[in-house]
């Protein structure tokens, strides 16, 4: 009972991201006239992902202790690249996709290795670094355009159905032990791959418990023995697969690739943003990116509803503000209940 | 000095670890400079980037960069970050100018002023992250201005004084760059002469320190942010004066470009340490080198790859920070 009490208050910031979310999206899907379906699930998973993927990459260096501005640049970038490779024959567009990941992986282990040998404060590192990867992506495309092949574009933002329909596999879809899982979206189901074959053995790795170590306290992980270095390189190139599969995704969903300066620094700037309301504690060590992606699916599910409501589009950006602030706010309540101020400060 | 070894005697020629970034963001404004004559002669056969008009333009430019910087500079000795900076200073021109009259400069101050203030409150009191908090709050303000005007450019004109202190010239010198100047001298004194300014560096160093030594630790958050948000606003009046008015998106190319100056100039982006000259160094280092790449007509890709670089090179040179901070 006291276990599950010190758990529940150690994630209170997760369960109201929780609880935000399913209150928006309820009150969407009630409200829409076809609330419920999975054409309705589908479009806001697709609508999810990149700012989700986006949300993951932010939430691994956060949880080093350090912040990562560069994301949506790498976002940005792999768009760009994968709005020229995922193309032409079927290994093609396969080795497309892989050499995307790995661009943004790189892009992340730059950013890493400017952290750790350059000594460089990650935010400013990355602010940099993100200026550099932009005009890389301004390079490869300097005007939006490009194409990702048709098949496999409507495959990826579909359900598993259509999947399956679209190559041929397991008889078209129309296999009787597929059924149960033929409604869930693609984007969906990509996204719970990620999460069960990369951040939860990330997260259980001793690499990756060590990035939770140095976000806690830099100095005792380091008197512990924690490899520090590649703790925080891993950390920045799990950021930059992350926001590079972002990037991917969003060639794929809107089948061609743009270089938009000001879209890269709102996907960041909302990455921060989904990750406080995710529960992360941007002084590391705590939270992790399902945390993040719930805060991700917190700040779309609020967009959602301006539809339903019929919010006029000027006022939306003032909603989005008051809600973010207002959801910090409400986090940081505890503050008025702590007697000794010294506690509160660094 | 980790090593052990005794400090080096301070002779006349050794340099402080502030003045080492001073000096090299200098040099490299030399660079900068030598860089783009040598093109302008090979190319056009004159040495424009010298003449006296052309400085005086660009720093007439650099003003409204620098009057951002310093806003921004006092925030991020305290170790927190204005990121507020873009809807502040839009909200200033916006405002001030649909005020217009007498009232226009004191109102755009003023928005500034309750922007910073809201900041420091929700910095100081509820300890939220100060990046998320700015955030949230540029977010409302973006939010309130799109309300107010629609979306579209304000048909208000900036008034009369406005576009003096924008764009008028008191013996040969650029009024934007007179009103930088002054401010600069304001900072300095608040920063060096002022036990105010001594507790914004001692908070950036330890704020827990600070408490216990009895300072208002709270109230000093709550002022640099407002002062923070008093510079930005009026970097705006001044833009929607050089403009002749305020539109959509004006402060958006000033955020990244003030931090990135502030922190050129050897500001430590976790507070504490920094010097102003510093800053007004790494000004005019970025706004020569957009100048020197646009006349150059790098593309728009080729100016962010070079900027980044030339921030991530500076700070390789001297911002490195020494070990585990434990």
């Amino acid at each position: 009972m006291n276990d599950l009490r010190l758990r529940l208050s150690q994630n209170l910031g997760l369960l109201l991201a929780i609880g935000l979310f399913l209150l928006f999206w309820l009150v969407y899907n009630g409200l829409h006239p076809k609330g419920f379906s999975t054409a309705v699930l589908i479009q806001n998973a697709n609508e999810s992902f990149v700012i989700g993927a986006v949300a993951m990459a932010q939430t691994v260096p956060v949880l080093a202790g350090g912040l990562d501005l560069s994301v949506g640049a790498v976002m940005t970038l792999v768009n760009c690249l994968a709005s020229v490779l995922v193309n032409g024959s079927g290994w093609q567009m396969v080795l497309g996709m892989v050499v995307c990941l790995a661009a943004g992986a790189l892009a992340g282990w730059v950013n890493g290795a400017i952290v750790v040998y350059g000594r460089i404060q990650p935010i400013i590192a990355t602010l940099a670094t993100g200026a550099v990867y932009i005009g890389i992506a301004l390079f490869i495309r300097p005007t939006p355009g490009g194409e990702v092949d048709g098949d496999l574009s409507w495959a990826l933002t579909n359900d598993v159905y259509e999947f399956c329909a679209t190559y041929g596999l397991f008889d078209d879809g129309e296999a009787a032990w597929l059924a149960p899982f033929a409604w869930i979206p693609m984007p969906l189901a990509i996204m719970l791959l990620v999460i069960f074959l990369v951040w939860i053995p990330f997260r259980n790795s001793v690499t990756g418990r060590g990035v939770y170590a140095i976000g806690s306290s830099e100095g005792a992980a380091y008197m512990s023995g924690v490899r520090i270095d590649r703790c925080k390189i891993a950390a920045f190139t799990l950021a930059g697969f992350f926001a590079g599969l972002g990037g991917l995704y969003l060639a794929l969903q809107t089948s061609s690739g743009n270089a938009d300066v000001p879209q890269a620094g709102a996907y960041t700037l909302n990455s921060i943003a989904a990750v406080v309301i995710g529960g992360t504690s941007l002084m590391g060590g705590s939270g992790g990116a399902i945390c993040s992606l719930i805060g991700a699916m917190v700040i779309r599910a609020i967009s959602f509803n301006f539809r339903i409501f019929d919010i006029a589009p000027l006022l939306q950006p003032l909603f989005e503000g008051i809600v973010l602030l207002g959801a910090v706010s409400i986090g940081a309540a505890r503050v008025f209940r702590v007697k000794n101020r010294l506690e509160l400060l660094g | 000095m980790a090593t052990g070894s005794l400090p080096k005697p301070a002779s006349g020629w050794s340099l402080s670890p502030e003045d080492k970034p001073i000096l090299i963001a200098g040099a490299f404004i030399l660079v900068i400079l030598a860089i783009g004559t040598a093109y302008t002669l090979a190319t056009q056969g004159t040495a424009s980037f010298l003449s006296p008009v052309y400085l005086l333009q660009q720093l007439q430019v650099g003003a409204f960069l620098g009057i951002v910087a310093a806003g921004a500079m006092l925030v991020i000795l305290l170790g927190h970050i204005d990121l507020s900076i873009p809807w502040t200073l839009t909200a200033g021109a916006m405002l001030g100018s649909a005020i217009g009259g007498p009232y226009a400069i004191p109102v755009g101050l003023a928005v500034g002023m309750v922007v910073g203030l809201v900041n420091g409150l929700g910095v100081a009191y509820l300890r939220v992250p100060s990046m998320i908090f700015t955030l949230g709050v540029n977010a409302v303000m973006r939010g309130f201005m799109v309300m107010l005007t629609g979306g579209y450019a304000p048909q208000s004109t900036a008034t009369p004084l406005m576009s003096y202190l924008a764009t008028g010239h008191v013996l040969g010198i650029p009024m934007p760059l007179i009103v930088w100047a002054v401010l600069s001298v304001l900072v300095v004194l608040l920063l060096q002469r002022t036990s105010l300014g001594r507790y914004i560096y001692a908070i950036g160093n330890r704020e827990r320190a600070a408490y216990l030594s009895g300072i208002n630790t709270r109230m000093v958050i709550i002022l640099a942010f407002v002062v923070s948000g008093a510079c930005s606003a009026l970097a705006g009046v001044l833009l929607a004066g050089y403009s002749s008015k305020a539109y959509q998106g004006m402060g958006d190319p000033y955020l990244l470009p003030a931090i990135a100056a502030v922190v050129i100039g050897g500001t430590n982006i976790l507070g504490g340490r920094g010097r102003y000259l510093g800053t007004v160094v790494g000004t005019i280092l970025i706004v020569l080198l957009t100048s020197v790449l646009s006349v150059m007509q790098m593309p728009e890709a080729g100016r962010q790859i070079i900027y980044g670089l030339v921030i991530i090179l500076m700070l390789l040179v001297y911002g490195r920070q020494r070990g585990v901070i434990a």
